[in-house]
């Protein structure tokens, strides 16, 4: 994360606030290497374990935009920015009442699912037959709409949310990783989990998989395809609130950090193979860990770049990704 | 008697189902030709392995002594042999005289020939009074012709033609009939795959039938309607005229 | 009959082009710097804006990633002007050959395997995004920091396509012209029907003959080489050339605005387009900032996008179009104009 936030300072010249977590973690992670002489071993352990927690909470991230397209065939150009809204309900409510992290979680579920329950209702259901590039321009539209709506309410200028969280950290074993972020992959995860298991055995899961798998069919044996798609639309917002509210405490909120999410959940889905749901828990892992190597073995102006160019590579070998849906 | 087409031995499996099994069969130039048979006996298929749109399992296709395996649709259509579609797909935002222009940039690049070919093509199948039209303003038969018209701006050898008389009124189809005579006239060849049997008699010199992927019986349409495996294909066991 | 309707019809055409222009000639050599400059970017976006309504409009691939090409050409002409003295005459040529060729390698890879649609937008995105990261750290290009051309001293070099500000706008207008001209002249070669075709029904198009894998790989590259040219005179219009500006979503997003707003696959759309759409984005960002509110421009191009594509799919030109054919027939009893005939 550490170029990420690197890049977005330099683009805002602010330059403000590069506090944070994680340059602190790894800085003590590799001073306790140090201390246990098993240099390497221990240093590449909390890398690739720091990346799996953030790419649990990319993969929810992807999950949110991955069912929207399974389901609706649309691409949320606007997702970042629901992941940008969820970061503030995250910072204003644990600044406000002082809530653990987890109760901000569950208010930017809340929040989000009627956001997106209700943004399908008005705008997107308009689009959802329209041919790709309209539908592309309308979330393009959405997109710049919200990042406006941010930029007007909370200003261009990072608010830090670093928190007492923010720099406790846990050890297990050679382990030692930020709680923080530690927290935010184990609520992820549990997330994942049980949006899996909703999806697979509940009866709304199973109509919602019908309707993916064949619009028309799912028309024909009664379902109500409007209504589904209007909490497919919110799930999918859901996560993303929620995925943005427990990286609060990691990251500055900040209207600028929007793209960088929706490009990142773009890169996640298509690594994994947009549409499948196997393919963004695996496609946030692979995107989480990758990132977290190259910050090590490389330049953070690396980091920022690889999952880039591992998309491109992927693109190449496996063009429809690890778990890809055939295009309609 | 000079053939055109030979098709050898051509199977395609999808999967566990062989949908066309081992079907040999010849065309002979300027002459139509129809494939008939009921529902699902791979017609389509066998349509499409001649038009390179699916590639065989085995066997092989040869277009004028020449193998067209693995060539795709575009250079099969530059060969000579063209095609249309069964669900009939106009280019939606062209009118229909520039619909009939885009074959003829298989052999040319010059705009006004290729404009008058579409003309000539239009003409052909009574299109051209509506050459300014959109393709929505077209009937259902139009839209038919002017995949034929499509077509025939390739300037093709050989003509295949899917279902092109499904869905019309009798009297539409009549002059469809017409129309494809007055093309095998002029010396082209004409593949046609129907389903409606009563039509593909009146304008087919021979009928290949096929049934559950084979070649059940090959002759003038005459005899194969007498024969009594095609009759049982198409009405079921027992019966008997 | 009808063959000579469409020659009248396309005279016409041409001298309504021509007066047009004529009237935005008079418009930069005649108006205030502030309108001079603000019309050398509407100018130059048309351009660009052309460039992908080519790839879409006509050949029906979606990019999304266009601030590549643009970026491309900019660092082209940036780099060889200001590290080795070279003409930037020369550095447009360069980065329209480096930016086609990406183009065509970017086509190439996608469409070998036949992944187009959602799948290639996406990948315009991300090669753009990468290119950007990539050069951000790239310290012989400026990396952040970026690259300043010299102060325009005001005299005119053309042979350094150097001068003052009404200079570039007359630059652009002359790009504007080429781009609207040049798709005009494609669309009527067999190249527009063969394209158009494709973006209609690809599988149709092939079985009728047109190699639409190389025609894709074509249209992009030609898409992608123009893209650049608008964006080697955008540097030197700028002055500067940043990363983030130059290469960043919000260059793709201006270059796909205008085709989208004033008619896409229409050769007057983007000029349309952006007239209607960058000055009241400079106008909401400059209220925005009297008013100490970020965002306003934002909001505007966000609701102009979704309002546009709710309302007038088609784009304003045709709708135009329309209009002025409707008040036309309505008065002469014209027998009803044909949807292809107004474009």
């Amino acid at each position: 994360m550490l170029s990420r936030r690197r890049a977005y300072v330099c683009r805002n010249a602010a330059g403000a606030s590069q506090s944070p977590s994680e340059r602190v973690s790894i800085e003590i992670s590799i001073f306790t290497c140090f201390i246990q002489g098993s240099l390497m071993l221990s240093l590449w352990l909390n890398v690739v374990a720091s990346g799996i927690l953030m790419g649990l909470v990319y993969g929810l991230v992807a999950l949110g935009l991955t069912i929207i397209f399974g389901v609706m065939r649309v691409v949320n150009f606007a997702h970042g920015e629901m992941v940008v809204f969820g970061v503030y309900i995250g910072y204003w409510s644990v600044r406000m009442w002082e809530v653990p992290i987890i109760a901000a979680a569950a208010l930017a579920a809340a929040v989000m699912f009627v956001f997106g329950y209700f943004l399908e209702k008005l705008i997107v259901k308009r689009f959802v037959n329209s041919p790709h590039h309209y539908q592309f321009i309308v979330f393009i539209g959405l997109s710049l709409l919200f990042s406006g709506i941010l930029l007007v309410a909370f200003g261009p200028d990072p608010r830090p949310t670093a928190s007492q969280l923010s720099f406790r950290t846990v050890s297990i074993g050679i382990l030692t990783l930020d709680l923080a972020r530690l927290q935010a992959a184990g609520v992820a995860g549990l997330l994942i989990v049980m949006l899996g298991a909703y999806l697979k055995y509940s009866s709304f899961g199973r109509s919602l998989r019908a309707a993916a798998n064949n619009r028309l069919g799912g028309l024909i044996v009664g379902l109500i395809i409007p209504r589904i798609y209007a909490i497919t639309f919110g799930i999918g917002a859901a996560c993303a609130g929620v995925a943005g509210a427990l990286i609060s405490p990691l990251f500055d909120a900040q209207p600028y950090l929007a793209m960088d999410f929706t490009l990142l959940a773009f890169v996640t889905v298509i690594v994994g193979g947009l549409g499948s749901f196997g393919g963004a828990l695996l496609g946030g892992l692979t995107i989480g860990v990758a990132e977290a190597v190259a910050a090590l073995m490389f330049s953070p102006s690396m980091k920022t770049a690889l999952p880039y160019a591992l998309l491109i590579i992927i693109l190449i070998f496996r063009p429809r990704g690890f778990f890809g849906v055939r295009e309609v | 008697m000079t053939t055109l087409l030979d098709v050898k031995n051509l199977t395609r499996s999808f999967g566990g189902l062989v949908a066309v099994n081992d079907v040999s069969f010849a065309l002979a130039k300027g002459q139509i030709t129809a494939l008939i048979g009921p529902n699902g006996a791979g017609k389509t298929t066998c349509f499409n392995l001649v038009a390179g749109a699916l590639k065989p399992t085995s066997g092989q296709v040869f277009f004028q002594g020449q193998s067209i395996e693995g060539a795709p649709p575009e250079n099969v259509c530059r060969m000579g042999i063209a095609r249309t579609f069964q669900i009939v797909r106009p280019m939606r935002d062209m009118s229909v005289l520039e619909n009939a222009m885009v074959g003829a940039f298989s052999w040319t690049r010059n705009v006004s020939e290729a404009r008058s070919t579409a003309y000539e093509s239009l003409e052909s199948v009574g299109l051209v009074g509506k050459a300014n039209a959109r393709t929505d303003q077209l009937t259902m038969s139009d839209r038919k012709m002017l995949e034929v018209a499509k077509a025939l701006s390739t300037r093709p050898k050989l003509l295949l033609l899917d279902e092109v008389m499904a869905g019309l009124r009798p009297t539409e189809a009549v002059s469809v009939v017409q129309v494809l005579r007055k093309l095998a006239e002029s010396g082209l060849t004409i593949l046609l795959v129907e389903h409606v049997m009563r039509i593909v008699m009146e304008v087919a010199s021979t009928v290949v039938v096929l049934h559950h992927g084979a070649k059940i019986a090959e002759g003038c349409p005459k005899d194969v309607v007498a024969d009594p495996q095609v009759l049982e294909s198409y009405l079921g066991a027992g019966f008997h005229a | 009959m009808s063959e000579k309707f469409n020659k009248a019809a396309e005279t016409k055409r041409w001298i309504a082009g021509a007066i047009v222009f004529v009237i935005l000639g008079l418009v930069g050599a005649l108006s205030n710097s502030y309108i001079v400059s603000l019309m050398t970017i509407v100018l130059l976006f048309t351009f660009m804006g052309q460039s992908w309504n080519l790839m879409l409009g006509i050949g029906g691939q979606l990019s999304i990633g266009h601030a590549l090409f643009v970026g491309l050409g900019a660092y082209s002409v940036g780099v060889l002007y200001l590290k080795y003295g070279i003409s930037p005459w020369i550095g447009l040529l360069a980065g329209m050959v480096i930016a086609g060729s990406v183009g065509a390698v970017l086509a190439w890879l996608s469409f070998r395997f036949e992944v187009h649609g959602i799948y290639f937008a996406l990948l315009t995105i991300a090669a753009a995004e990468f290119a950007r990261i990539m050069f951000s750290g790239w310290e012989f290009v400026g990396a952040m920091q970026g690259l300043f051309f010299p102060a325009p001293t005001g005299e005119v070099d053309i042979s350094m396509l150097r001068g003052g500000a009404r200079f570039y706008y007359f630059v652009a207008l002359a790009l504007a012209a080429i781009g609207i001209a040049g798709t005009e002249l494609i669309s009527r070669s067999y190249l527009g029907y063969v394209w158009r075709a494709m973006r209609d029904d690809d599988e149709a198009a092939r079985a009728l003959g047109v190699r639409t894998f190389r025609h894709k790989i074509l249209v992009i590259s030609i898409s992608a080489a123009s893209a650049a040219a608008g964006g080697g005179i955008l540097a030197l219009v700028q002055g500067a050339i940043f990363p983030d500006s130059i290469m960043g979503m919000g260059i793709s997003v201006d270059v796909l605005i205008g085709p989208v707003v004033g008619g896409l696959g229409t050769a007057f759309g983007p000029l349309v387009g952006s007239l209607a759409a960058i000055p009241l984005n400079h106008l909401m960002g400059a209220l925005g900032d009297s008013l100490g509110i970020p965002g306003l421009n934002n909001i505007a191009y966000g609701v102009i996008l979704i309002s546009v594509v709710w309302f007038l799919p088609d784009g304003i030109w045709p709708a135009v179009v329309r209009g002025y054919a409707a008040i036309k027939g309505s008065l002469f009893a014209r027998p009803l104009k044909l949807r292809k005939a107004e474009e």
